[in-house]
């Protein structure tokens, strides 16, 4: 059985702050989920399945059903970081495609900027077996990157000019969006000349982190058909996690090997159907591997690729992350999936903004990446399609 | 580059206690599934290889390869505050890469596939780290 086409994206809601000290973590979710209800034109009484990651308060999805006033019938806490939204959507779709509900709500919330919530991960928890193995080394998030980044490099000859592209792309697109955290364009020699933080990689090849959230709503097709929004088709998802691998971790490929295999045969395309790429940016490093692993070029050949400027948007061959993404825009509580959605959502539905809004956009993918890119992650990939695809 | 690193003292579980306690002798030991003969890293009770609980512990070389590295410019927890120190995965002669530091080593020198060696740095607690150091013949010094 697949999800093809079982589930629908009705409404979806990024909130528009990067800076939110005057509310809390439980009511920054339900902002947002009024938010998505309303742009799909539901209400929270319609909502009969209700997903979050186990960094929303309390006790898991329990806690935010309560202060939503929510009973719905199935409920989901899947931890995965990053990619956990992403994997949420597929989750949400196979509900739905069996009938345990018909309305899923799926909310992010974060405040790392004004405080309130951690910068997300778990990393040093001392019951987690590697702990011991690891933590008392010093790794730290960019660290972990930087080791994959110096390893691509060595195997594959990729540059750190290469890698700043990326960013480049990411201001030259956020200077659009009137949120954006960063709404200045840069230069490959800003980045290079930016502070190192951790060996090849710059302040610049790092993410913003903002307080902020966002949410998507899931529907059954039937009530996809009955509201007066355009709503977009699931094709097809796919998640995988990758670990050390009994200390045979390879540092140049992400999860996304695994994960866009599976979403891509669900929806029945290749990645040279795709019109737009939402793709998980933490870091430079993050998105030059995941194109490569999804097959939007070859391994190793990232570099290259995003030189000849195919991630531009609009005319780009991969327009990537129009929303400035997580290196320019926001990356919430140090999870961007959500917000992947999100942006795929709008150029699918023409509301991205215009200087960047892809032109006949039919099919986009969403990518998130949980963890580490230096030990272990989650990866979940969405395949996405206009009502009709 | 860093002189002194930090030392935490590490969480011992069960499982891996044998590992700790060869450390605090400055012994690194790791453990081989005896069904399939797996190295396995880090220290368990199962062989993520192939489910066996069959594992006996050997002493292994202590040299490795680098295989990748990074100089961290911004520690944070006992790392903060002391200045750039490298961050490494080692690739050990008996196969497995372990996430470790290298120490007393000029890190401009310093390359992926760089040939190292063990050193142990003592936590006080009975155990000890394990960090790596680049070999250097005389001839090169
Ligand atoms: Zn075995």
């Amino acid at each position: 059985m697949s999800i093809r086409g079982k589930a629908f994206i009705a409404g979806a809601f990024e909130h528009p702050l990067r800076e939110i000290p005057d509310a809390s973590l439980a009511q920054i979710h339900a902002d947002v989920a009024l938010g998505a209800l309303a742009d799909a034109g539901l209400s929270l009484d319609d909502v009969d399945g209700y997903f979050c990651a186990a960094d929303a308060p309390g006790f898991g999805g329990i806690s935010m059903a309560e202060y939503m006033g929510m009973r719905p019938r199935y409920v989901d806490t899947t931890e995965s970081g990053g990619s956990s939204y992403v994997a949420h959507v597929g989750h949400a779709a196979a509900a739905i495609a069996v009938g345990k509900c018909r309305v899923a709500l799926v909310t992010l919330a974060g405040k790392p900027r004004t405080g309130g919530s951690p910068p997300g991960g778990s990393m040093g928890d001392p019951q987690a077996p590697e702990t011991s193995f690891e933590v008392a080394y010093g790794p730290t998030t960019p660290s972990l990157y930087a080791l994959a980044a110096k390893r691509h490099m060595h195997e594959f000859g990729t540059t750190s000019a290469q890698l700043a592209e990326i960013k480049v792309t990411a201001s030259r697109h956020a200077k659009h969006n009137p949120n954006a955290l960063l709404q200045k364009e840069v230069t490959v020699e800003e980045v290079l000349e930016s502070p190192m933080v951790s060996d090849p990689l710059h302040r610049l090849d790092c993410c913003v982190v903002t307080d902020g959230g966002g949410a998507v709503v899931v529907v059954a097709p039937e009530i996809a058909q009955a509201l007066e929004r355009d709503c977009i088709k699931i094709l097809g998802h796919g998640e995988s996690p990758k670990h050390t691998d009994n200390g045979r971790v390879d540092l140049t490929y992400t999860g996304a090997v695994w994960s866009g295999p599976l979403a891509f045969e669900e929806a029945g395309t290749t990645p040279k159907d795709i019109d737009y790429a939402s793709i998980y940016d933490s870091f430079t490093i993050t998105v030059l591997e995941t194109i490569e692993d999804l097959g939007f070029c070859e391994k190793g050949a990232g570099g290259p690729y995003v030189e000849s400027g195919a991630l531009r948007a609009p005319d780009g061959e991969l327009p990537l992350n129009t929303d400035g993404g997580g290196l320019c825009n926001n990356h919430p509580s140090n999870r961007g999936g959500m917000t992947k959605i999100i942006e795929a959502v709008r150029q699918l539905r023409d509301e991205a903004n215009p200087a960047v809004q892809v032109g006949d956009c039919q099919l986009a993918l969403a990518h998130g990446t949980g963890g580490s890119l230096g030990t272990r992650m989650g990866s979940a990939t969405l395949i996405l399609g206009r009502e009709d695809a | 580059m860093t002189g002194e690193l930090p030392r935490p003292e590490p969480v011992v579980s069960p499982e891996a206690r044998r590992f700790w306690e060869a450390t605090g002798e400055q012994r690194l030991r790791l453990q081989r599934c005896s069904e399939c003969a797996a190295v396995v890293w880090y220290p368990r009770g199962i062989c993520p290889d192939c489910s066996s609980s069959n594992l006996d512990w050997f002493e292994a070389s202590g040299r490795g390869l680098v295989y990748s590295f990074t100089i961290n410019h911004r520690g944070t927890g006992p790392y903060e505050g002391i200045g750039p120190y490298i961050l490494a995965y080692v690739e050990l002669e008996e196969g497995p890469r372990m996430l470790t530091n290298i120490v007393d080593c000029d890190s401009e020198k310093l390359r992926i596939g760089q040939l190292v060696e063990v050193r142990f740095a003592d936590t006080g607690t009975g155990t000890a780290l394990v960090r790596f150091t680049p070999v250097e013949t005389v001839a090169d010094g």
